[in-house]
């Protein structure tokens, strides 16, 4: 009986005194994941958990996230909103009020992060979209960013690129008239263009309308227009037989495309006619440098293909979330109070290094839109998008 | 507009006009005969394309099996473009008697054909769409692409091809039609239906002739096309279909020369109006000329009044 006790009072004792180093570790630091497992795009929610749990694993090697003078676990939770509106507003009301996490990942597409994004607002919880590009995601939003640049953005990179590679002077545009992004885009270029070169450098400023096949007027007047480089901002289906006959109609020089061009479908329907072209996007898998290529590895040795830019942009995401935790210096402990100071230090980050470019957050200007850098890639003569030269805003 | 861009958009409207007219000759085959418009056309080109494309890549060996033998390309190039003839002609004779023969027999009006015709081509197209899904098809390339460059005017290989089979086209089915007992069987049909069959003419080979002959051109633009704008996809017939009937009916519908002017006379208007005006504007311009067109002329160039009887 004796004996008995004495054993008791020893496994107390111990317990009492392992417990405060435990209870430092017993509140883990909690980040939502908004993202569509299942529904229309569960890629996207797959590349976006995988690339999550990379992170996590990493941070665990790592013994914790420290934050001021403490280390914390973190804990990341995963909600699917099959790729629905409704079911991304129930994700978030769930994950902020029933899961007390201290920032949202997510939603990827602008479909579930617009709605998304308002639930956050107005329950003042920082959230991180890594993937939409629509401008009404952030905007007039205190508490929603996002990890991408926008579309209008693309338009001044080209056009600084082609200026600084090519020496261009005088550049031509087709671009399909009927269909928002494309118009935008090259109302954007011609814009960013003509800023650097004056009025009248941008020589051929053609249009065309979906479903159109044949562009030979219009690549007639831009080859005889004398622009030094071709801007197209289309669609993966249209680029083949925009720049096949381009060629047949003797057209030599550079031609540039955007993001859109960024699928794998494109070489298998261009071919030859595509090597040796460039186009702005996110981030390039091929050729990628430093910490880009370690993520690509380490990706790939452990799921077994390339990431794709969602999984590169919710690694961004994630980390941009856990620095701004540790800019805070501290965490109260009080979920409202440390939300606020998320979203404040999340507001003013300069230079974060990420993988798919670096950013900086200034929400005075800016919003909750990043100011980073766009990856100019280039078509190699393997089909391959090979990463070509990363380009900055002013 | 210097004389240069514009022999270049000569140039230009030659090629897009030659699909048009290609396909307007089998609007105007079919109509001549049977006075019916047979909506599904533009898709029986579509199905052209597609067919010309399973056959290229399977003769390249890179569809389904490897062939144990490697041809020249200009080789697969032909045998592809006699293959999708023959096969689209099939397509086009199956439709003639599953859609179009049963209502004939049974006396429908030529509205509920026509009716009939619009549903097949949907259901070629939708069908296409179920069967291959949306994403695009490239079509190889067959006949490696040379640019020529003649006082500064550039043109293809293809584009040569694509001219002179759409002449060669022409002047083949000219013959036919007006040299041929077949042709004179069909002119026959044409004029009136009734008396026909008791000259002891079997109406239905006739038929099926100009099914054939109207198919295996829609085929043979189709795989033109396929080379010159490589994407496939399932709706490529719909719009390029519709714009070759009017072509058709502009020339005078019914009659050969009449599809084939009008077809160049559509892509002539098309091209320069996208090069003079912003493309913008192209259709409602072009279809705005032709209108007014057909409103001093509604028979079209070479068309001729008849009396309908209704």
């Amino acid at each position: 009986m004796r004996k008995c006790l004495w054993l008791v009072v020893l496994c107390l004792a111990a317990a009492l005194a392992v417990s405060p180093a435990m209870a430092a570790k017993q509140e883990p630091i909690k980040i939502g994941f908004n993202i569509p497992l299942t529904g229309d795009i569960p890629k996207v929610g797959e590349g976006s958990k995988f690339a999550a749990e990379m992170l996590k694993e990493k941070i665990d090697k790592e013994g914790g996230l420290k934050v001021g003078n403490k280390t914390y676990p973190v804990e990341f939770i995963y909600e699917d909103n099959e790729s629905k509106a409704e079911s991304a507003t129930a994700a978030a009301i769930k994950l902020i009020t029933q899961d007390m996490v201290l920032g949202i990942i997510g939603p990827q597409a602008s479909k579930q992060a617009i709605p998304a994004g308002e639930i956050n607002n107005s329950y003042k919880t920082p959230m991180i979209s890594a993937w939409s590009t629509n401008p009404q995601t952030t905007k007039d939003r205190p508490y929603v960013f996002r990890a991408c640049f926008l579309d209008p953005f693309q338009g001044p990179v080209a056009a600084d690129f082609v200026t600084e590679q090519f020496h261009a002077k005088k550049a031509a545009v087709l671009y399909d008239i009927a269909s928002d992004y494309p118009k935008g885009l090259a109302e954007y270029f011609k814009a960013a263009f003509e800023k650097l070169h004056g009025p009248g450098s941008v020589v051929a400023f053609e249009t065309f309308t979906t479903k159109d096949r044949d562009f030979s007027a219009q690549l007639t007047k831009i080859v005889k227009s004398g622009a030094d480089v071709l801007f197209t901002p289309q669609y993966y289906d249209e680029v083949p037989l925009i720049v096949k006959q381009a060629h047949e109609l003797g057209w030599k020089k550079p031609i540039m495309g955007s993001d859109s061009w960024g699928s794998a479908e494109l070489m298998n329907l261009c071919g030859n006619d595509c090597k040796g072209l460039f186009f702005s996007t996110h981030y390039a898998a091929a050729g990628a440098k430093g910490a880009t290529k370690e993520f690509i590895d380490a990706y790939q040795k452990k799921y077994g293909y390339v990431p794709d830019d969602v999984a590169a942009l919710t690694w961004d995401a994630t980390r941009l979330m856990l620095k701004a935790i540790q800019n805070t210096g501290g965490l109260t402990g009080n979920v409202e109070k440390d939300r606020e100071a998320i979203r404040n230090q999340l507001a003013n980050i300069k230079d974060f290094d990420g993988i798919t470019g670096k950013m900086s957050f200034d929400y005075a200007k800016n919003g909750g839109d990043p100011s980073k850098c766009a990856v100019v890639v280039k078509i190699n003569d393997k089909g391959e998008f090979e990463f070509f030269k990363s380009v900055c805003p002013h | 507009m210097d004389i240069q861009s514009f022999f270049q958009n000569v140039i230009n409207a030659f090629q897009w006009g030659s699909f048009y007219a290609l396909i307007a000759l089998g609007y105007t085959l079919v109509y001549g005969v049977l006075l019916l418009i047979n909506f599904a056309h533009g898709d029986i080109f579509m199905v052209g394309a597609y067919i010309g494309f399973f056959v290229a890549t399977f003769l390249l060996g890179t569809y389904a099996i490897h062939l144990p033998f490697h041809m020249p390309h200009l080789v697969i190039f032909v045998a592809t473009l006699v293959i999708t003839m023959i096969l689209t002609a099939g397509v086009g004779v199956t439709l003639e008697r599953v859609a179009y023969r049963p209502l004939r027999r049974k006396g429908a009006g030529r509205l509920y054909i026509v009716i009939t015709a619009l549903m097949a081509g949907l259901i070629l197209e939708n069908g296409n769409l179920a069967l291959l899904g949306a994403s695009r098809k490239a079509f190889p390339e067959l006949i490696h692409d040379t640019v020529y460059k003649v006082a500064g005017v550039t043109f293809t290989n293809n584009w040569i091809l694509v001219v002179l089979a759409t002449l060669a086209v022409f002047l083949f089915l000219e013959t036919i039609v007006r040299k041929t007992k077949i042709g004179m069987a069909m002119r026959a049909i044409s004029f009136d239906r009734m008396a026909v069959p008791l000259m002891g003419i079997p109406i239905d080979t006739v038929i099926v002739f100009t099914f054939i002959l109207g198919s295996s051109m829609a085929a043979l633009a189709g795989v033109l096309f396929a080379s010159a704008y490589p994407v496939l996809e399932p709706y490529m017939g719909a719009m390029i279909g519709w714009k070759a009937f009017i072509a058709a009916v502009v020339g005078g519908i019914g009659e050969i020369r009449g599809a084939f002017v009008g077809g160049f006379l559509l892509g002539f208007i098309e091209i320069f109006v996208a090069a003079v005006f912003p493309s913008t504007f192209r259709d409602l311009i072009s279809f705005g000329i032709l209108l007014v067109f057909l409103s001093f002329k509604p028979t079209g160039i070479f068309g001729v009044a008849r009396a309908q009887k209704i």
